[in-house]
């Protein structure tokens, strides 16, 4: 293998694993937060112990996703070399100004939140892990911006033999940034309220202290069902600024060889990527793939032979991790909306408990896959249109990089199971149930 | 002008995080021998809970800054540090899971694991930021386009291990008086006793390693042109000695502001001495990367100044925020709470 390969295979493997970690921290942070609110606003402890333990498993996976991410910021260095001299007038902005404006905010707070139980205020504490909270959802922003000017360059020229910044604006709003945006928030608070649930049916299921873990169900369930439902809209118009930006990921997502007026969407494909076809092409609904993907049921549909081979991205692999998004996307509003339903007696549903403790790992794929889908269709692209992924690698020895890659495999590995373990460790242990006298006068005096 | 605003505020970045984060790395390097009980260990382990991934984004951030005021440099840097910098990150994931991990299992095996991680992943750090800087300073094979010409066994020669030794010196004092500031009784005369006897130590080795820099380095150009600048190598000196008049008053927050004060005067000593050049080229000068030649465009320096200047005030107000919060030592209370490390 070539050093582009080798490099390109350990920053996969880099993102995957910090976005293992990611998601759950943005979601949870404003659980938590939620919870922690709860518990300013009412003073009832069991609040209190909700932040606490759930707080608990989020502080666990907030460290390793931290230090992931720099392991991610580095390699822009120490791999991609002529990627960062080419275009870190712009890109490496962006990462500075995520630094600078959110990563010390988060990281300062979560200290300040975990160690200052007793030496704040409540309320002052609650604001702690509100402020964790926007700042890593911030901080999200600064790095999907920074990620759409990769799939959609805009605001430079090129001067300098380099890409210059000249509309400033233009980068940090541009619509495709803010639909990446939106799509992935969403998706990491399905995940999260996945987790939430998964972890309280399991704890129902045994009737562990069932009135701690219902009132978290019923958390998460309203929270799951909003932004399962609202990603459906937001990853719809995120699609669509895809094919407007990046036609040639779209056919590669949905497979399309031949440039078709009114193209039908198959709900059953299977792509054929040496022959330049589909093997099998089953169950077409006309038109649906133009009305879905341009809005216009007539549009043309550009096909991937438009492109000449050496453009296009590798179709099958985009074209599986796309379409199994979707239809987990298209699961977690069935599982959401039923979770909603029996979210005031959930134990009356023990096989619903039983799917969503099984359904946990789910939207850790979906993301681990939409994530593939979008880094994965922009090839041969590392900018696209711009720079090519081949063009951008360090000179490296072989070497070199085929031991890094070998130490982060390893490393990463044992770290994934180490904080796996600690998360299920802590997961399943109960929290003791609150005094059944205690509640009514604690939540009495909340009111001066 | 706007690069050399610049190329002062990644010197200041820099010295800020060795400042902060020094004594954490010092701290894990020296704790597991000061520590003799399970209390000592977490005490150590929670004198620096609150503050240590705060301290960190600093390193992020003057990663981040070279990415963005001067990209060629960061590209070539990174590139030619590879494994050093790989190291050096492996090393503080390991540090950081060791914080978060230890407490979270009740045996004694799972505890020694996590210790003997963190010490690797303090020591690792201190030693490879000694060892990159002093070759910094002294210069690296690159060519004019950049490319390095060298393995790790280059960047580890004798001026390069003395920078290292340097700094895990200086982060062992830091870090011992730190914990003399938050421990309690044995433990924190331990502490500072050890600061006292390593201070020694690091005086021997400071003034090899500022006679060194004479003959490996360039740096003294700067000085011998302006020698109103010997003000800083003058106060940083003198910022070390007033380190060991303090440890002998047992005044542990003076000591630790003044050891602050060595790590930020050393810092800047380089840094000075180095200016215009970011990373100077040891084949030849002409090949070395300076402000000028590796800055990114005025716009964004400008705008990224606009960011800088609004936001890291902010950062250092919250910040010091938060060490005031923490100040008092680590009590057996917070060691009872269920958050403490």
């Amino acid at each position: 293998m070539d050093p582009v390969t080798l490099s390109r295979l350990q920053f996969a493997v880099a993102t995957y694993f910090h976005f293992l970690f990611v998601p759950l921290t943005l979601g949870l942070s404003v659980l938590v937060a939620i919870m922690e609110t709860q518990y300013v606003r009412t003073r009832d402890e069991e609040y209190k112990k909700m932040t606490k333990f759930w707080g608990k498993l989020f502080v666990i996976n907030f460290a390793l996703g931290v230090v992931t991410g720099i392991t991610l910021e580095f390699q822009f260095g120490t791999n991609w070399s002529r990627y960062s001299k080419y275009v870190g007038d712009i890109f490496g902005s962006l990462l500075a100004i995520e630094a600078t404006t959110s990563f010390f905010l988060e990281s300062t707070f979560i200290g300040i939140w975990l160690f200052g139980w007793k030496r704040l205020s409540p309320k002052a504490h609650a604001v702690c892990i509100w402020l964790v909270a926007v700042a890593s959802n911030l901080s999200a922003y600064w790095i999907l911006s920074a990620n759409s000017w990769m799939q959609h360059p805009v605001g430079y020229v090129i001067r300098n033999g380099r890409a210059e910044l000249n509309d400033f604006w233009a980068v940090v709003a541009q619509p495709y940034a803010i639909f990446m945006y939106l799509h992935v928030i969403s998706a990491a608070y399905i995940l999260a309220g996945f987790f939430v649930l998964g972890i309280s049916a399991y704890h129902i299921l045994r009737k562990n202290n069932i009135p701690f873990f219902k009132r978290s169900f019923r958390m998460a369930a309203v929270f799951a069902v909003i932004f399962s439902i609202a990603e459906l809209g937001i990853g719809d118009l995120h699609g669509k600024q895809m094919m407007k930006a990046q036609p040639a990921k779209a056919a590669a997502a949905e497979s399309v060889w031949e440039t078709t007026k009114g193209a039908p969407m198959y709900l059953l494909v299977i792509p054929d990527e040496a022959n330049e076809r589909n093997k099998l092409e089953l169950f077409g609904i006309p038109k649906l793939l133009s009305w879905v993907a341009l809005g216009d049921k007539d549009g043309v549909y550009k096909g991937l032979k438009e492109w000449p081979r050496e453009e296009r991205p590798p179709v099958a692999l985009t074209f599986w991790t796309f379409r199994l998004m979707v239809g987990l996307g298209m699961l977690f509003i069935l599982l959401s909306c039923l979770a909603w339903w029996k979210r005031k007696d959930p134990e009356s549903a023990p096989m619903l408990l039983k799917v969503l403790v099984l359904a946990m790992p789910l939207p850790y794929l979906a993301l681990e896959f939409g994530w593939t889908v979008t880094e994965l269709g922009r090839q041969p692209w590392i900018v696209y249109g711009v720079m090519k992924t081949s063009d951008a690698v360090s000179r490296l020895a072989v070497s070199q990089v085929g031991l890094s890659l070998a130490a982060f495999i390893l490393f990463y590995t044992v770290l994934g199971i180490v904080c796996f373990y600690l998360i299920a460790k802590y997961a399943r242990k109960v929290p003791e149930p609150a005094p059944q006298v205690g509640q009514e006068p604690q939540a009495a005096t909340a009111g001066n | 002008m706007l690069e050399t605003i610049w190329f002062l505020l990644w010197g200041v970045l820099w010295a800020v995080y060795f400042m902060l984060d020094g004594f954490d790395l010092g701290l894990g390097t020296l704790g597991p021998f000061l520590a003799r009980s399970d209390t000592d260990r977490r005490v150590v382990y929670n004198a620096m809970g609150p503050f240590w991934d705060g301290n960190e984004v600093w390193l992020i951030t003057a990663g981040g800054v070279t990415f963005a005021a001067f990209p060629t440099t960061y590209a070539v840097m990174f590139n030619a540090l590879y494994t050093p910098l790989l190291m050096l990150l492996f090393a503080l994931i390991l540090r950081a899971v060791a914080l978060e991990f230890r407490s979270k299992v009740d045996t004694e095996g799972w505890r020694k694991l996590w210790d003997a991680c963190l010490f690797v992943g303090s020591f690792v750090p201190a030693l490879l930021l000694g060892v990159a800087f002093a070759n910094i300073f002294h210069g690296i094979p690159i060519d004019a386009e950049g490319e390095f010409h060298g393995n790790l066994l280059t960047l580890l020669n004798g001026y390069g291990l003395l920078g290292g030794v340097l700094f895990v010196l200086l982060f062992l004092v830091h870090g011992a008086l730190w914990l003399a500031i938050k421990a309690q009784g044995d433990l924190e005369q331990r502490a500072g006793h050890a600061a006292g006897r390593i201070w020694w130590v690091l005086l021997v080795i400071a003034v090899a390693f500022l006679g060194a820099t004479w003959f490996a380095t360039g740096l003294y150009g700067n000085y011998l042109e302006n020698p109103a600048l010997f003000l800083i190598p003058l106060v940083t000196v003198a910022a070390l000695l007033a380190v060991q008049v303090f440890i002998m008053k047992k005044a542990w927050w003076a000591a630790w502001f003044a050891s602050s004060l060595t790590i930020v005067g050393a810092t800047l000593f380089g840094v000075v001495g180095l200016y215009p050049n970011l990373f100077p080229s040891s084949m030849d000068p002409a090949y070395s990367l300076t402000i000028y030649n590796s800055a990114s465009s005025p716009l964004t320096l400008k705008i990224m100044l606009g960011i800088a200047l609004t936001f890291v005030p902010i950062v250092i107000v919250y910040q010091i925020w938060g060490y005031y919060l923490f100040k008092d030592k680590v009590s057996e209370d917070d060691l009872a709470s269920e958050e403490a490390y």
